[in-house]
C-alpha cells in the first residue's frame, strides 16, 4: 500500500502537533507511542507528553476517564511537546469535551463518530450532540465511523463484533499514520512482534483499513510529510526519562565497576525505573521489591555498607518516608541514591500528573543540620547522564544523593543520540584496604572517619575486608576514629565537617553557563524539566529581537561557584519552576539578588507561550 | 581454611556502656564466646542493629556492625545479605524496635527467609527510653505511660514469626549462657532466617518479669525444654507432659494419668508451622510453664542466594551485560551527516 505513488503528493510542513485523546481504555498511550516510533525512525525530532488519569479505569466514557497523548514532530531541532495541538483525534465525547479547549482555533478535529451516541453524550455531559450543532464550526471536523469500518475490516478475520472494538485505535493509527506520510512498517512489524494470532492479524487488518481509508476517502485534500531533522549525525533511540535513567544507573554501575543495588517500592511515576532495572539482571543488577518505601531505603542503604551502589527509586509520598534514611546515610558518609520522580502534592495530590516543587524537601527535608547534594535531570535523554553524575558524586565523597526528575520527563520521550560507552567517565572509587592510623603505642589502626584532606569523604571499608573491622551508627562520631562522642566541641566539629564537604562538591562540577544574551538585562534561571519551555521560549523572544539570558541548574546542592556573580550581572531575574517560588526564594537567600519566580502548578508543563508572555511582561516594565 | 580466633578477636575495644545488671551482658558473653567455635572470620561478620539498649550491642563486637535506625535494622541487613550472601549477617534488636516500630520489617525479612540471624532481647519494656510499656508488656502493666495499666494486647515474640512463617524460631533466656550458645549455633547453621526471642532482664525498669518461670525455685516446673524427636515433658522427674486433645488444642497433663505414648512428640522439622505455633502459645504469662529451645527449624530457600540464582541465570542466558547493545535495545536509526 505504500509503494504506489500516490495520486496526491504531500504539502511539506515544518512541524505537526498530534493529541490522541480517548477512554483509558481505548489504547491512546500505545497509538501515540507507535505514531511517534515511526516519527523517530522517520528522523524527525520530537517531544511526547502522555496525559492521564490516575485511575486504571475510571468509569468508562467520562471526562475522568480521558487519556491523552500528545506528540511534537518536526523538521528541526524541537524540546517541548507544543503548547498547542494542530490535530485532535477524539476517539469519544468524554475526549473531545476534555481536551477540546487545547486545539488550536482553527485545528483539525478528527473524531470517532461511532462513539457519539446518546448515551455517549450524557456520559461526557453533553445536552446536544457537538457534531449535529455548530459549536464545532471554527475546526475542520472530520468525523469518521471508525468503530464500524474496523468491525468491518476484521470481520472476514472471524474478529467478534466486540472483539474489534479493541483494535479501533489501531485504525486510528493508521488514518493519522497516512496523514502524515508516516512509514508503515515500523508499526506493522511491531504489530507482528507483539501480538499473536487473532488479535495480531485484527489490530493490523484495522491499521490497513485505517491507513487506506485516509488514502481513498475524500475527507482529506491530500497528506502532510514532515521532513527529518538535521539532528547531528549518528545513532538515534527514542527514550523516555525513567529508561533513560534506568540505564544511566546500570551504566553508572559498569563506570564505578561496583554492583547496582535498588531497594524500591510501587510507586508512581517512578514504578517503571523499578520494572525496567529489574531486566538488567545479566548486569549484576540486583532489585528487590520491599515492603514498603522506608524498607526500600534501608536495603539500598545496608547495600551500600556491603559495597555496592545503593539506589532507592520514589515519588514524593515515598521522598517523605525515606527522610530518616537520608538522615542515617549523612551520618554513617556512605554512598546513597535517592531517586525522586517528582508529581503534583502534597499527598496522594496528583500521581499522574507532574509537578517540580519537592525541591524544599530534598534540600532541607531532614532533622538537624544535614546537607546532601542534589542533582536534576532536565530532558528525558538527560535522565541517562544525570544519573552518572549522581553516582559520581556520592561515590567519590561518601554521601546521600538526591537525583530530581519529575512525571514529565519520566514519561515524555524524545530522540537521544546514543553516548559511546567508551567516552563516558570513569567514576569509580578505591574501597580501604588498608590501616590508616597508627595508635601511640606503634599498633596499626583503621580510623573510619578519618577523611580524604582533598574531598573530606572518609574511607570506604567494606565487610570482607581483615582488619579494617569497624562500627557505624546513628550517634554522634568522635572525628577520625568513628567512635561515640558525645564532646560539645567534636559534634560542632562534624557539623561543619559534613556542610564543608558537601559545600566543597562545588569545586568539582561544571560551572554555570549563560545561554542567549550575556548583556541582557533579563535572566531566567530555570532546573529541571522546566528547560524544554524555557528553550523555546528564549528562541522565541530572541527571534523577536529581545535580549534574553538563560542560565539551567544542573546542580542545585551545592551550586555552580560562579552562580551569584553570574546572577548579579542582570537587572531582572526570573525563576521559572513547576512549584510556588522554591529555587527562586533559595537563590534570594544565598545570593542576595531580586529573583522573582513564575509559577504554574496545574500538573502540567510549562508551555512555551506562558514564558514568552512571562519574558515581555519584564521587559515592558509591567 | 577454618579461621581460628579467640573470643578477644571478636571484642572491641569500647567501653560496654549498659546499666550494671543488665542481662545484656550475659548475652553479649555468651556470643563472644561462642563466635570462635563457628569457624568464621570476624571480617566476614555483620552484626546490624536498630535502636533501643539491646542495639548498642554491635559497638562491642570486633566486626563490622551498623547501630541503624529504630525498626529499621532488619531491612537495612537484608540489603547486607542480598548484596553479598557470603557474609554472616546477624540482627540485634529489642521487644519495641522489632515489634513496634520495626514489626513490618521483621516479617518481611522472616516471610522472604533473608539468610539473617535475629536476636531479640525481649524485656517487656523500653528501657532507654525510661520505662514504658512495649507491644509484650502484659495488660495491666503499670508504666509512666500507661498510669492506669496497659490495655494493649500484648505480642506473642514467636507467634508472629510463626505466623510469618519464619524457617527458624527458637527461644531461650539471658541466664543460661550454655541454652543460650546452643540455640545461637542452631541459629547461626541455619540458612535463612533465624529468629531468637532472649527472655532479658531489665534489672532497672522491669526486674524479674521473668521470675515466675525463671527464678531458680521456679524453673523445674515452669521451663519445658524442646527437644527434636522427643516427647514433650517436664518438671521434677518429668511429671508433666503436653498432649494434643481432640479439639487440636496443646494441654499440660499429669504423664502418669495419660501414659508416656501419650504425649506430643516435638517435631521441629516439620512443614507446617501450625503446632510449634500451638507450642508457642501454651503460655501467655510469665507464670505458666513455658517452652524453651528450638520450636522450628525447616529448609526452605534463603533470599539472599535466589536472588544471585536470578541473576546467575540471567548472565548464563543473556551474556554479561553489554552497554552498547542495551543502549540499542528499544530500536535505533541512523542520523547521516548533512
Amino acid at each position: 500500500m505504500t509503494d504506489k505513488p500516490r495520486d496526491r503528493e504531500p504539502e511539506q510542513i515544518s512541524h505537526v502537533v498530534v493529541r490522541f485523546a480517548g477512554d483509558s481504555g481505548d489504547g491512546m498511550q500505545l497509538t501515540g507511542d507507535r505514531f511517534t516510533s515511526a516519527s523517530a525512525l522517520f528522523g524527525n525530532d520530537l517531544s511526547t507528553f502522555p496525559d492521564f488519569p490516575a485511575e486504571i479505569r475510571a468509569p468508562a466514557g467520562t471526562v475522568n476517564g480521558v487519556s491523552s497523548f500528545q506528540v511534537h514532530i518536526s523538521d528541526h531541532d524541537i524540546t517541548t511537546p507544543g503548547d498547542v495541538p494542530d490535530v485532535l483525534v477524539a476517539m469519544n465525547p468524554a475526549a473531545l469535551k476534555a481536551d477540546l479547549h487545547r486545539l488550536d482555533q482553527h485545528g483539525l478535529l478528527i473524531v470517532n463518530s461511532d462513539s457519539f451516541e446518546e448515551r455517549d453524550l450524557q456520559k461526557a455531559g453533553y445536552d446536544s450532540n457537538p457534531l449535529l450543532d455548530d459549536s464545532l464550526s471554527q475546526y475542520r471536523v472530520v468525523e469518521i465511523p471508525m468503530t464500524s469500518l474496523t468491525q468491518k475490516a476484521t470481520e472476514p478475520l472471524g474478529v467478534k463484533s466486540r472483539d474489534s472494538e479493541r483494535s479501533k485505535n489501531f485504525f486510528a493509527l493508521g488514518v493519522i499514520s497516512w496523514l502524515y506520510s508516516r512509514p508503515t512498517e515500523p508499526t506493522i512489524k511491531w504489530v507482528e512482534s507483539r501480538f499473536k494470532d487473532l488479535v495480531k492479524d485484527s489490530n493490523l487488518a484495522a491499521f490497513r483499513a485505517g491507513f487506506n481509508f485516509g488514502e481513498t476517502s475524500e475527507l482529506f485534500d491530500h497528506p502532510y510529510q514532515v521532513k527529518p531533522a538535521p539532528l547531528p549525525a549518528g545513532e538515534y533511540t527514542n527514550i523516555s526519562g525513567n529508561v533513560a535513567l534506568a540505564w544511566g544507573l546500570v551504566a553508572a554501575g559498569h563506570l564505578a565497576k561496583l554492583p547496582i543495588f535498588l531497594g524500591s517500592y510501587p510507586i508512581t511515576p517512578a514504578s517503571d525505573i523499578l520494572h525496567e532495572l529489574s531486566k538488567h539482571k545479566h548486569f549484576g543488577v540486583r532489585t528487590v521489591q520491599a515492603e514498603d518505601e522506608i524498607a526500600a531505603a534501608g536495603m539500598a542503604l545496608g547495600a551500600a555498607f556491603a559495597g555496592h551502589i545503593g539506589v532507592t527509586t520514589t515519588s514524593g509520598p515515598g521522598l517523605a518516608l525515606k527522610s530518616e534514611t537520608l538522615s542515617l546515610a549523612v551520618s554513617l558518609e556512605l554512598p546513597f541514591l535517592l531517586v525522586d520522580i517528582q508529581r503534583g502534592g502534597p499527598s496522594t495530590g496528583l500521581p499522574t500528573k507532574t509537578e517540580a516543587a519537592d525541591l524544599n524537601i530534598a534540600m532541607y527535608g531532614r532533622h538537624a543540620e544535614a546537607p546532601l547534594p542534589i542533582v536534576a535531570a532536565y530532558s528525558p535523554g538527560n535522565c541517562f547522564d544525570a544519573a552518572i553524575e549522581a553516582v559520581r558524586i556520592a561515590l567519590k565523597y561518601r554521601t546521600p544523593v538526591i537525583l530530581l526528575s519529575d512525571g514529565y520527563l519520566a514519561n515524555g520521550s524524545e530522540p537521544w543520540l546514543l553516548p559511546d560507552p567508551s567516552t563516558l567517565p570513569d567514576i569509580s572509587v578505591p574501597f580501604a584496604t588498608e590501616t590508616n592510623h597508627v595508635a601511640p603505642d606503634g599498633t596499626a589502626e583503621f580510623w573510619p572517619y578519618l577523611r580524604d584532606p582533598e574531598t573530606l569523604a572518609r574511607p570506604w571499608a567494606i565487610p570482607g575486608t581483615p582488619g579494617l573491622m569497624h562500627r557505624v551508627g546513628g550517634i554522634e562520631k568522635e572525628d577520625g576514629t568513628g567512635n561515640i562522642s558525645y564532646e560539645p566541641a567534636n559534634h560542632s566539629t562534624m557539623v561543619h565537617l559534613r556542610a564543608a564537604k558537601i559545600a566543597g562538591i562545588a569545586n568539582d562540577i561544571p560551572l554555570a553557563t549563560i545561554v542567549g544574551d550575556e548583556d541582557a538585562d533579563l535572566c531566567l534561571l530555570g532546573w529541571g524539566s522546566t528547560w524544554a519551555a524555557i528553550d523555546a521560549a528564549v528562541q522565541i523572544t530572541r527571534r523577536q529581537n529581545l535580549k534574553v539570558a538563560w542560565i539551567h541548574l544542573t546542580h542545585l546542592n551545592p551550586m555552580p561557584r560562579n552562580l551569584g556573580d553570574l546572577l548579579h550581572k542582570f537587572k531582572h531575574i526570573l525563576v521559572p519552576e513547576l512549584n510556588l517560588g522554591q529555587l527562586c526564594r533559595i537563590v534570594r537567600a544565598e545570593f542576595l539578588v531580586d529573583a522573582k519566580p513564575v509559577t504554574k502548578v496545574q500538573g502540567l508543563p510549562f508551555t512555551a507561550a506562558e514564558l514568552v508572555a512571562a519574558i515581555k511582561g519584564v521587559l515592558a516594565g509591567e | 581454611m577454618v579461621p581460628i580466633t579467640t573470643k578477644k578477636d571478636w571484642t572491641s575495644d569500647q567501653e560496654v556502656r549498659w546499666c550494671p545488671g543488665c542481662g545484656d551482658y550475659g548475652i553479649l558473653l555468651a556470643v563472644q564466646m561462642l563466635m570462635p567455635e563457628l569457624g568464621v572470620a570476624p571480617e566476614n561478620t555483620v552484626f546490624v542493629s536498630g535502636i533501643g539498649c539491646s542495639s548498642r550491642f554491635p559497638y562491642y563486637m570486633n566486626t563490622y556492625g551498623m547501630h541503624s535506625i529504630h525498626g529499621r535494622a532488619p531491612a537495612i541487613a537484608t540489603g547486607v545479605a542480598v548484596a553479598r550472601p557470603d557474609l554472616d549477617v546477624w540482627v540485634i534488636t529489642g521487644d519495641g524496635d522489632a515489634l513496634s516500630i520495626g514489626g513490618n520489617h521483621l516479617i518481611h525479612a522472616l516471610r522472604r527467609n533473608v539468610n539473617l540471624t535475629i536476636l531479640l532481647f525481649n524485656n517487656q519494656i523500653y528501657g532507654l527510653t525510661k520505662g514504658q510499656y512495649s507491644p509484650t508488656s502484659e495488660e495491666g502493666k503499670v508504666t509512666k505511660s500507661t498510669p492506669m495499666g496497659s490495655i494493649d494486647h500484648p505480642f506473642n515474640p514467636l507467634a508472629v514469626a510463626l505466623g510469618a512463617e519464619a524457617s527458624f524460631v527458637a527461644r531461650t533466656h539471658d541466664l543460661d549462657r550454655k541454652h543460650m550458645t546452643g540455640v545461637f549455633r542452631a541459629a547461626h547453621a541455619h540458612r535463612g532466617a533465624s529468629f531468637v526471642e532472649i527472655l532479658q532482664n531489665c534489672n532497672v525498669f522491669n526486674d524479674g518479669a521473668f521470675d515466675g518461670v525463671l527464678a531458680r525455685q521456679a524453673r523445674e516446673e515452669m521451663m519445658i525444654d524442646l527437644q527434636h524427636g522427643q516427647p514433650i515433658r517436664f518438671g521434677a522427674d518429668g511429671h508433666s507432659g503436653v498432649v494434643m486433645g481432640s479439639d487440636g488444642q496443646l494441654r499440660i497433663v499429669e504423664v502418669a494419668d495419660v501414659g508416656v505414648e501419650a504425649l506430643l512428640v516435638h517435631d521441629a522439622h516439620r512443614a507446617d508451622p501450625g503446632l510449634a505455633f500451638s507450642l508457642a502459645r501454651l503460655s501467655h504469662d510469665n507464670h505458666s510453664p513455658t517452652p524453651f529451645g528450638i520450636f522450628r527449624d525447616v529448609d526452605r530457600g534463603d533470599y539472599g542466594h535466589m536472588v544471585g540464582a536470578q541473576l546467575a541465570a540471567a548472565a548464563e542466558k543473556k551474556g554479561p551485560g553489554d552497554l552498547t547493545s542495551l543502549l540499542r535495545s528499544n530500536g535505533t536509526w541512523q542520523v547521516q551527516p548533512s
